[in-house]
């Protein structure tokens, strides 16, 4: 069906290409697993499920990176903004553990959007900044240990209880989706994230606050870090270090791969959950083969390549 | 009508942040060696410079996609992969050593070539180019090297991580004790490498064609196209030195430590510290602005500030805050720019 194909409109095409790939993962791991095993477990609803549940922390993450890469900006400040509201939430504990995890994410993402909004200091090198200091606070914090303090009940259960049969965490995720998909979609501030986006000095002079909404993005995306901490710290039942280290790339991958434009202002929300979901089905079909790391990474940048070669490319250059 | 002095001068006024980052680095060093208890000496001096080529190397890297506007974040990786395949072939006779080299630096340089052809034909943003390419980088490391170790010819490191003096007297070239060679034979040689190809490889190349088609790119890729600048080649010979640069960081990496070490942590940080030198050795990320000296300059204020930890008594758990803060800080004098912008429409570049 070419002309259905063509027919689709530029932003929706990613997600199209990367459902369908989703799918070509799941029956290349099924016939895998049918050869060796004789069995088909990827496609069992329990399997999915718990999928989705280790996906929720990257999908929170994400979340939160899309608004900031809508802007043509990035946020390289998550791994440690991600750690520190872990940290946070389990020292203070309680019924505060939650609030100052996300005091924390909001107190980050301030300074971050402050820097970037108003100092206009480019935002790959002031998160990264933010990102060190960040570590550094929490090395001083913990006097470079793990931290002893365990996860409250409530951030236990919204990680790694279930309710209805359905993760908690997974909730989590859904409603951070929900929140994000309305303020993109219904929100003059929504909308004002992919006109500073597509071009900053327009949408200034037809009278947004391109500041604030950067300053509001990045807060944004602390929020959501703080978040996929919290939730992180719940599920394996205490903060670590360097426990945000492996979301940053991913994040930035699953935004881009849901057909996001890394300059800004284009792309779905919807495209990103469909990146997560492929990213971590991709990681988890590759652990089912007991595939060693090396191959590992070379299939994952492979991925990324080939899908941006499909549809991620540039126009060509007329001058 | 212009005289030297005056030629400097210009050049001075028109490259500020070059001259900030020498000026910082120049007092750093200094203050360092007041501070440190045993003053100046050529040990403490060789220890320095070796610890700075790993990352000036990356850096040099990172400029040169910097300035085309765009960003490289496999340098680390690429850097790993040759320093695995350096801990592989670099050892046995002297001419599988030096053919060992050689091939290290061609991977390098062929894996920064196939990123250039990627971002250019492939049309795709050189930072997620390169954040998958860093990936792959990252698998034939540990395909080559599953656990750290390595075989490097001991001879190779005794000789190129101390002085002249060893380099002379190790290979025998001539008597290390000759008069005329005393007043330099206390120079690093690892300050020597980066020398030489800071100023053999990089100088040159920026005055050629595709060197300053790299800076039109960055400063106007429309009005660089328009004037019929070779556009391609500019941009695939960008990242094929960035891969060349990043591989000679990896091949001295996997000398110095005789092994090779496919650590994807340290990969990330090579990449991201490369980026805060290039910044700190006053190249503009929006591209067009600075060059590969600065960023040389902008990597050793970075692992100055690092030495101080050594010979200061401060907490070691304070250290990676004050990193972090002094990293900011640098950064942040970017912002002066800001206060000096009479139409605010200039902020929006």
């Amino acid at each position: 069906m070419p002309s259905a194909f063509s027919r689709l409109r530029p932003e929706d095409k990613p997600v199209v290409i990367s459902a369908a790939f989703i799918v070509v993962i799941l029956i290349l791991g099924t016939v895998y697993t049918l050869i060796t095993q004789g069995s088909a477990p990827l496609f069992s609803p329990n399997y999915l499920l718990q999928q989705l549940q280790t996906g929720a922390f990257l999908g929170i993450v994400a979340a939160g990176m899309m608004m900031v890469i809508l802007l043509g900006h990035i946020d390289l400040s998550v791994p440690w903004t991600l750690t520190a509201a872990a940290m946070m939430a389990t020292a203070v504990g309680g019924e505060m553990a939650l609030p100052t995890g996300i005091a924390v994410g909001i107190a980050v993402g301030l300074v971050n959007g402050l820097g970037v909004a108003y100092l206009r200091i480019p935002s790959m090198i002031f998160t990264l900044g933010v990102d060190s200091v960040m570590r550094g606070l929490m090395v001083w914090h913990t006097g470079g240990f793990a931290p002893q303090d365990q996860a409250t009940p409530l951030m236990r259960f919204l990680a790694a209880e279930k309710l209805l049969g359905i993760p908690v965490a997974i909730f989590v995720w859904v409603l951070v989706s929900l929140v994000i998909v309305t303020i993109l979609a219904r929100t003059a501030f929504g909308r004002s994230i992919y006109a500073t986006g597509n071009r900053e000095a327009a949408a200034y002079l037809s009278g947004i606050r391109t500041r604030w909404v950067i300053v509001g993005a990045f807060v944004i995306s602390g929020i959501c870090a703080a978040i996929a901490g919290i939730l992180l710290a719940g599920y394996s039942t205490k903060a670590y270090q360097g426990m945000g280290n492996a979301f940053l790339l991913p994040a930035i991958a699953a935004v881009v791969i849901g057909g996001t434009r890394i300059l800004g202002g284009q792309g779905r929300y919807v495209g990103t959950v469909v990146g997560v979901t492929l990213i971590v089905l991709l990681n988890s079909v590759l652990s089912i083969m007991q595939m060693p790391e090396a191959g590992r990474q070379v299939i994952y940048g492979s991925v990324i390549i080939g899908m941006l070669l499909v549809y991620g490319r540039d126009k060509r250059l007329t001058g | 009508m212009s005289t030297p002095l005056a030629n400097l001068a210009t050049s001075i006024r028109q490259n500020r942040a070059f001259t900030g980052a020498v000026l910082l680095l120049v007092a750093l060093f200094l203050l360092y060696n007041v501070l440190h208890p045993r003053g100046f000496s050529s040990a403490v001096l060789i220890q320095n410079a070796n610890e700075s080529v790993a990352i000036v190397f990356v850096a040099m890297a990172q400029t040169i996609p910097v300035l085309l506007g765009g960003l490289d974040l496999s340098v680390g990786a690429v850097m790993t992969l040759s320093a695995c395949i350096a801990s592989v072939l670099v050892n046995g006779s002297p001419l599988q050593i030096i053919l060992g080299m050689l091939v290290t630096l061609l991977a390098g340089t062929a894996f920064g070539f196939c990123n250039g052809l990627i971002v250019v034909y492939g049309r795709l943003q050189p930072i997620i180019a390169t954040l998958a390419t860093g990936a792959i980088a990252m698998g034939l490391a540990l395909f080559i090297r599953p656990k750290p170790g390595g075989d490097i010819d001991g001879d190779l490191n005794w000789a190129v991580t101390n002085s002249l003096w060893d380099f002379v007297d190790t290979y025998g070239l001539f008597d290390a004790d000759a008069a005329w060679f005393a007043p330099v034979a206390w120079i690093p040689v690892p300050l020597l490498i980066i020398l030489v190809f800071g100023a053999c490889v990089w100088l040159p190349f920026r005055r050629t064609v595709t060197g300053r088609t790299i800076y039109a790119i960055g400063s106007a890729e429309g009005a660089a196209y328009m004037s019929g600048l070779p556009i391609n080649r500019a941009k695939i010979a960008a990242f094929t030195l960035a891969g060349f640069f990043a591989a000679c960081g990896g091949l001295y990496l996997a000398i110095q430590t005789a092994s090779g070490n496919a650590d994807l942590t340290q990969a990330g940080a090579y990449t991201l510290n490369s980026i805060a030198a290039v910044v700190l050795g006053g190249t503009s990320l929006l591209g067009g602005v600075g060059g590969a000296i600065g960023s040389l300059i902008g990597a050793l204020i970075l692992r100055v500030i690092s030495f101080y930890f050594r010979i200061l008594s401060i907490d070691p758990l304070l250290q990676p805050l004050v990193e972090g803060l002094v990293l900011l800080a640098a950064v942040s004098l970017g912002a002066v720019r800001v206060l000096r912008i009479r139409n605010r429409l200039d902020l929006f570049r």
